[in-house]
């Protein structure tokens, strides 16, 4: 199963929102040498107790079967999810990006960033901090075109995600 | 609402509301206040051990030989981490345990306090399940609930790390009753169409084999027991593996013995050659498999276990039934049995396994005085098994010795570190076995190095009165280590010879046991003789010949159709690829 392709897989993972939980999940990522693409994390219910866990991975099928199995074994998580492989879903993330410049640059880099819908979040005469959403594609090209006008950092959240249509998972 | 208690009242009152009876332990300053409490009572024994790993594997044998939990108790930072070893073992062998280490104070934990250490951290992914309990109250739900997963679904060692301020704050405790939770639900039960689907092929399979393992055991003894029904009905061959063995009765015509790497030429062969392996309970382990693009090339395979990530991990299967082993195992039984079913010709399936075993791929010959390790063990079986012994093992030659010429007839006799392969298990493993069941004969069979990993241990027994038999096979060397290096490594025997060694007879002494030595191949029989007349512990040192190679052997990487039967098939210096392998 080594030699088969290699797939990206967005998977959701619910679990307790208790102490030492994200390290077991990143643990066993890196006890077992699976991929971590990005990971985003946060709790989701009112009363704080299920964080959702959105982690990008990538590896062959039987790879990312056995990431599933082994990430559903771990006591204090509630239920697994495939996304990618569950069907339609939503991705996306969001990046603050830093570009500096004067005179042409700088008008440039808003001209792209209005193309983007990359709302500036921070001026100065010498700079600004854009806040770009969107699939990874397309925050991935902003960044690219940010890089000829004068990028100076970036963060970016990593991607969070969720399935198409009205039911809950 | 109960009594308000401390924290330390409060684990012995829910331990004993557990049943549990034995802990094994050893006290340090971040456990003090539940020592305390031990000492105020008399329901629980506390086993005081001399190494806390000891204490793990002590407990690890005390569980695998009775069914039930095994229970450690020990300090905070050098206590935890001793403990270490023990927890991952338990891990790889699925041992049911629940390990209580004492922590500093909730206000110190970080500060690098004196023996602090990050338990929970260290013990994150050798355990089924850990805890850092912060609040007293929260202890007695802890510890029903760390019962439940310890021996629930694929049983395993659950750590609690209890701050010493909350061994001393009180709080209300009740027995709470059924424990469920709310996001740990092993399945149980295996689906109903995927075991009527592999009983419809096994009953058409023309060579099936039934690949069992130590899920079996963990079942429990219902399930060696409806193994050997569904064996008879099918007809089918059953293998075993190493932590299965005493699962099928040793000498059942239908068991082919144990497979994998020292396993014997009739299961491997079979493995390899069957158009049906039903693993029930396994989970194709490299030391089964060997390499992977050639195992059992031509089968469909149906695999069992109760646990998900267990199906297709290294082995792609055909079907897989998440569950119970012993309860897919009577499911399959009803439906064979309501559809009618009777066994298939077998026949030439069955000639083809009598000319593998006609190999006699276990055989040896004792000549002369020289003692070989395999008869000094197939006789130490044959004058032990109308007691139906407890059998633990070290690590090395004499492990796949036992495992090969001492015969197994039930479940829960035969205590070995299959997974993590751990010196120094079987000493305390008998200690804890001998405790679980008083009256019963615990032989440790040992290797002269794997002995002094735990050799601290004979204090132990001494003084708990326990008369637990060691019985070393004493080659003189790490013999599993040099065959590797005469195997693989142009004979040079780095480090692998045993230097120094103490003299047993006088360690023994020494502690208090009775020391026997066998010479040779004469004294053998009055050796184990006098060994099993006297009524405390033993240590025998068993004099053996020296450069003994442990076969038949699938050379790490190699298929099981490429095994080696005795030295004269031996193949030179290995290879990168095959050195690389473990
Ligand atoms: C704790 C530990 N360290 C190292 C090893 C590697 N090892 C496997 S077998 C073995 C030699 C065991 O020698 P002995 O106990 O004399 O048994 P023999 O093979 O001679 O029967 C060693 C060092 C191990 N399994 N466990
Ligand atoms: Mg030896």
């Amino acid at each position: 199963m080594k030699h088969m392709a290699s797939e990206r897989h967005t998977l959701s993972i619910l679990v307790d929102n208790e102490a030492g939980v994200l390290a077991r999940i990143v643990g066993l990522f890196s006890a077992r040498g699976y991929n971590i693409e990005s990971l985003t994390v946060a709790d989701v219910t009112a009363d704080h107790a299920v964080s959702r866990i959105t982690v990008v991975t990538s590896g062959p099928p039987p790879v990312i079967e056995q990431i599933m199995a082994q990430l559903d074994r771990i006591v204090p998580v509630h239920r697994v999810l495939d996304l990618t492989a569950l069907g339609p879903h939503v991705e996306r993330e969001m990046a603050l990006v830093k570009v500096a410049g004067t005179g042409a640059a700088r008008d440039e880099a808003l001209r792209i960033a209005d193309i983007f819908r990359a709302r500036p979040v921070d001026t100065t005469t010498g700079s600004f901090v854009f806040e770009v959403s969107g699939p990874t594609s397309k925050v991935d090209q902003f960044i690219a075109l940010m890089r000829e006008v004068g990028l100076v950092e970036v963060a970016r959240t990593g991607v969070v995600a969720i399935a198409r249509g009205a039911e809950a998972v | 609402m109960g009594a308000e208690m401390t924290g330390a009242d409060i684990v012995v009152k829910a331990l004993t509301d557990l049943g549990v009876e034995v802990i094994f332990g050893y006290p340090g300053g971040a456990v003090l206040p539940i020592y305390d409490a031990i000492f105020a009572q008399s329901r629980i024994k506390h086993i005081l051990v001399r190494h806390e790993q000891a204490a793990v594997h002590a407990a690890e044998g005390y569980a695998r030989s009775s069914g039930k939990v095994g229970v450690v108790l020990v300090t905070s930072g050098p206590g935890a981490t001793n403990a270490v070893t023990g927890i991952t073992d338990a891990l790889m062998d699925s041992v049911p345990i629940v390990v209580l280490t004492g922590q500093v104070p909730t206000h110190l934990i970080g500060t690098d306090a004196f023996q602090e250490c990050d338990t929970v951290g260290i013990t994150r992914h050798c355990s089924k399940h850990n805890y850092l309990v912060k609040e007293t109250a929260r202890l007695g739900p802890v510890l029903h609930e760390a019962f439940y997963i310890a021996r629930s679904g694929r049983p395993g060692p659950v750590v609690i790390d209890i701050p010493k301020d909350v061994q001393i704050f009180k709080a209300r405790y009740e027995k709470p009753g059924v424990i469920g939770h709310k996001t740990y639900k092993p399945q149980i039960k295996g689906d109903r169409a995927s075991i009527e689907a592999a009983v419809e092929m096994l009953a058409a399979a023309e060579r099936p084999i039934l690949y069992t393992g130590g899920g079996i055991i963990n079942s429990g003894p219902v399930a060696a027991q409806l193994l050997r029904e569904l064996a008879k009905l099918t007809g089918a061959p059953v293998t075993s593996t190493l932590m299965g063995l005493g699962t099928m009765p040793n000498e059942h015509p239908q068991f082919l013995g144990m497979l994998g790497m020292h396993g014997s030429y009739e299961a491997n062969m079979a493995m390899n050659r069957c158009d049906l392996m039903l693993c029930l309970g396994a989970r194709f382990d490299d030391r089964v498999t060997g390499r992977l693009d050639a195992f059992s090339p031509n089968s469909t395979k149906i695999h069992v276990d109760i646990d998900r990530s267990a199906l297709n991990k290294t082995v792609r299967v055909d079907l897989g039934i998440l569950g119970d082993v012993g309860g897919v195992i009577e499911d399959m039984i009803k439906i064979w049995k309501s559809r009618g079913h009777k066994p298939a010709d077998l026949e030439p399936w069955w000639n083809d396994i009598t000319g593998w075993r006609a190999r006699d791929s276990f055989g040896f010959e004792q000549k002369g005085k020289e003692l070989l390790p395999q008869h000094a063990i197939k006789r130490l079986y044959e004058l032990t098994k109308a007691q139906k012994p407890i059998i633990s093992t070290e690590v090395g030659q004499h492990q796949m010795w036992a495992a090969q010429h001492f015969g197994f007839d039930a479940p829960n006799k035969w205590l070995t570190s299959g997974g993590l392969g751990t010196m120094g298990y079987g000493l305390p493993a008998a200690i804890g076995a001998q405790l679980a069941n008083p009256g019963a004969l615990c032989i440790d069979i040992a290797g002269e190095a794997s002995i002094q990993m735990n050799i601290q241990e004979l204090g132990t027994a001494t003084q708990y009165r326990l008369p637990v038999k060691v019985f070393i096979i004493n080659n003189e060397y790490m013999g599993m280590v040099r065959q590797w290096q005469e195997l693989n490594h142009g004979g040079r025997y780095s480090e692998s010879y045993s230097d120094s060694l103490p003299d047993f007879v006088k360690l023994a002494e020494a502690y208090g046991w009775k020391g026997i030595t066998i010479e040779d191949a004469d004294g053998l029989d009055a050796g184990i003789a006098a060994m099993l007349a006297h009524d405390g512990p033993v240590m025998v040192d068993c004099r053996v010949t020296k450069l003994a190679n442990c076969f038949p052997m699938i050379p790490s990487g190699a298929a099981h159709t490429d095994m080696i039967l005795s030295a004269a098939d031996t193949l030179g210096e290995a290879d990168e690829d095959a050195k690389a392998l473990v």
